[in-house]
């Protein structure tokens, strides 16, 4: 009788066990599927009229202006996200201690993290597209900066978390150390505080612009894209994650080759970014022990 | 002479000293209000993102009223529009998706805190968290080229086979004569074309792993050792340590977990436009193409006007208040654990 139990117990055990093991292979069958087609697709595509050439030529062109746009539209939302991420995760570290203000726009900033980006991107439409689009008379529609603030806004609760995390890691004595030579608190902050949990920062920036680089949709309607080599943010802009999402679309064979590529480039992109940002924080880590 | 020169050097000194005081004080308000600034902004957004939409959508929403909720009606043709069809498929999609996400997710989360290898651990984890940080276009791309395929040619005939009442090899199952309903589910016109609910809520289920087992892994850790370690003692096996120790102990988070996954797939378009098929025919079968509320907006903005822009901004919002509230829930049920830890 006794034994039965255990025998049932043991068999559940180890059916238990096998399950778990089976489920994480399951997660890692599909990564590797994932990236070996990213690989093995994307290698027929990857000539160099990939990076020089411009996607005005379609079949005999390649995804200069793309990535170029790309490029301009990462930046812009990294420049304009950064200093209102850090400020703002600063503010909830340092500042929302006794207000109720605080905790709720922590709160909010969390849900902002996993907020859908295309609702985001109808928001930067309403308050960017919109607008210059009446201003001017029709001139100016989508640009470049709507991009880059739809960016921006995707990028900013990422920067904000990470901030805000990493200074609370601060040692309160460092604090009390400062105040008690008569620094005051913004100082502290600048000088002490941010400088402390530098790294820890740069890794949420750099994690912010692996988010970024991969998005598609809020551009569809902010960026626009277009066919051309532009620098002007004022103009419609293209980006990669864009031009891979029409040229899967389209029925060409060929076009669908140069959209493998593309998705090679941009996954290689994101996830050297994503190691790169776990490398700084690794190290940040081991400097503050 | 030391006192003939002090006679009023202390009160220079203070006065110095107040001023000083008083620009610190003044700069110290000063920054404390920018970084307040700045972190408004977040407040704004999401009330900005919330608030334009329905601005936008008030069109659609004076137009057909309630209707617009329960209509299944999507023809820019005729500008009728009804949000019921890309609702269904955005809710179907995603619970698709929990139901095969949630038990890997949980085996994953299990192996890497209980079973695996210390040496295992990181790499495991690493190349999980790696399958989040795949851009959601490129698995788009993949389920288009890659899945879909397989879907058409294993997955899908398998399924009509066995379910559906009009099966490809002619043999109706024993199981579609006995079950009623059952057929109605999985059921398709072309049982060899993969885009449909069911692939679109397969490759969501692939995308929001990590983030479900990274939140299971992370609050299984919180259970203290020595809860575990009674359990041991006393006999029970690791599994019985996991399902009568572990898992009450973390569930509210847990559950939040499962939210958080939810409020992904939810709101996430890229991927699902490439594969749900973008069709506007009312139907419950999971085998049939349909769209999400996402992907309708990603086809269908560029070119709407009018009344059609409206009713796709109507359905954004309709996407962002559910988005939030799944969202609320989530990360309250997250939080309910953090204070446990505290406590």
């Amino acid at each position: 009788m006794s034994a039965s139990l255990y025998t049932t117990r043991r068999i559940k055990n180890i059916a238990a066990m096998i399950l778990s093991v089976a489920a994480t292979c399951i997660g890692l069958l599909f990564l590797a599927w994932i990236l070996w087609e990213t690989l093995s697709q994307g290698i027929a595509g990857l000539k160099p009229a990939l990076f020089t050439k411009i996607t005005a030529y379609r079949e005999e062109g390649g995804l200069a202006n793309a990535m170029v746009g790309s490029l301009i539209l990462n930046v812009l939302g990294i420049l304009i996200a950064t200093p209102i991420g850090v400020m703002a995760g600063t503010w909830l570290a340092e500042y929302s201690r006794r207000s109720k203000l605080g905790p709720t726009i922590r709160f909010l900033n969390d849900i902002l993290l996993s907020a859908p980006s295309i609702v985001l991107g109808l928001f930067v439409y309403t308050i960017i597209v919109l607008p210059s689009k009446w201003l001017t008379n029709g001139d100016v529609t989508f640009s470049g900066i709507a991009g880059g603030i739809a960016l921006a806004l995707i990028a900013l609760p990422v920067i904000v978390r990470t901030t805000d995390e990493m200074l609370r890691l601060v040692p309160g004595t460092l604090r009390e150390a400062a105040l008690s030579l008569g620094v005051p608190q913004w100082k502290l902050t600048v000088q002490i505080l941010i400088r402390a949990a530098r790294s820890g920062i740069v890794t949420g920036v750099l994690l912010a612009l692996a988010r970024i680089s991969g998005e598609t949709a809020p551009l569809l309607f902010t960026a626009f894209g277009n066919n051309f080599m532009t620098f002007n943010p004022i103009d419609k802009m293209p980006s990669l994650p864009q031009v891979i999402y029409e040229y899967t679309k389209d029925p060409s064979p060929d076009i669908n080759t140069l959209a493998w590529a593309g998705a090679f480039v941009l996954t290689m992109f994101v996830l050297a970014l994503s190691l790169i940002a776990r490398f700084v924080f690794s190290r940040s880590k081991v400097s503050h022990d | 002479m030391h006192a003939t020169v002090s006679s009023n050097a202390p009160t220079t000194a203070r006065a110095e000293e107040a001023a000083r005081n008083a620009r610190d004080t003044r700069n110290d308000r000063l920054f404390g209000g920018l970084l307040k600034a700045c972190a408004l902004l977040v407040l704004v957004s999401l009330i900005g993102a919330a608030a334009s939409t329905l601005w936008l959508g008030r069109d659609a929403f004076a137009t057909f009223g309630w209707g617009f909720l329960t209509s299944s009606e999507w023809d820019p043709s005729n500008n009728r529009y009804g949000a019921l069809v890309p609702v269904m498929g955005t809710v179907t999609t995603a619970l698709i998706a929990l139901i095969f996400a949630v038990p890997v997710s949980f085996g994953i989360a299990l192996f890497l805190t209980e079973i695996a290898p210390s040496w295992l651990r990181g790499p495991v984890s690493s190349a999980i968290e790696l399958l989040a940080g795949i851009p959601s276009i490129i698995y788009g791309m993949w389920g288009l080229f890659i899945f879909a395929p397989f879907v058409a040619t294993t997955i899908k005939p398998w399924l009509m086979n066995n379910f559906s009442a009009d099966p490809p090899d002619g043999q109706v199952s024993w199981l579609v004569t006995h079950v009623p309903f059952i057929a109605k589910f999985f059921s398709s016109e072309y049982p060899f074309f993969g885009a449909g609910v069911l692939t679109a809520g397969l490759v969501l289920a692939v995308m929001i792993i990590p983030f479900i087992s990274s939140v299971m892994r992370e609050v299984f850790q919180t259970v203290p050792t020595r809860l575990k370690e009674s359990a041991y003692a006393l006999g029970s096996s690791t599994w019985e340590v996991v399902w009568d120790i572990v898992v009450p102990y973390t569930r509210t988070a847990v559950i939040g977990g499962i939210f958080l996954g939810l409020g992904r797939a939810l709101g996430e378009t890229m991927a699902v436009a490439f594969v749900l098929g973008n069709t506007f025919k009312f139907t419950p079968s999971i085998l049939e193409t349909g769209s999400s509320i996402a992907s309708t907006i990603a086809n269908q903005f560029g070119e709407a006007e009018g009344l059609q822009k409206s009713a796709l901004m109507a359905i954004a919002f309709l996407l962002f208040v559910v988005t939030f509230i799944v969202l609320m829930i989530a990360r309250l049920m997250l939080r309910r654990l953090a204070s446990k830890e505290g406590s």
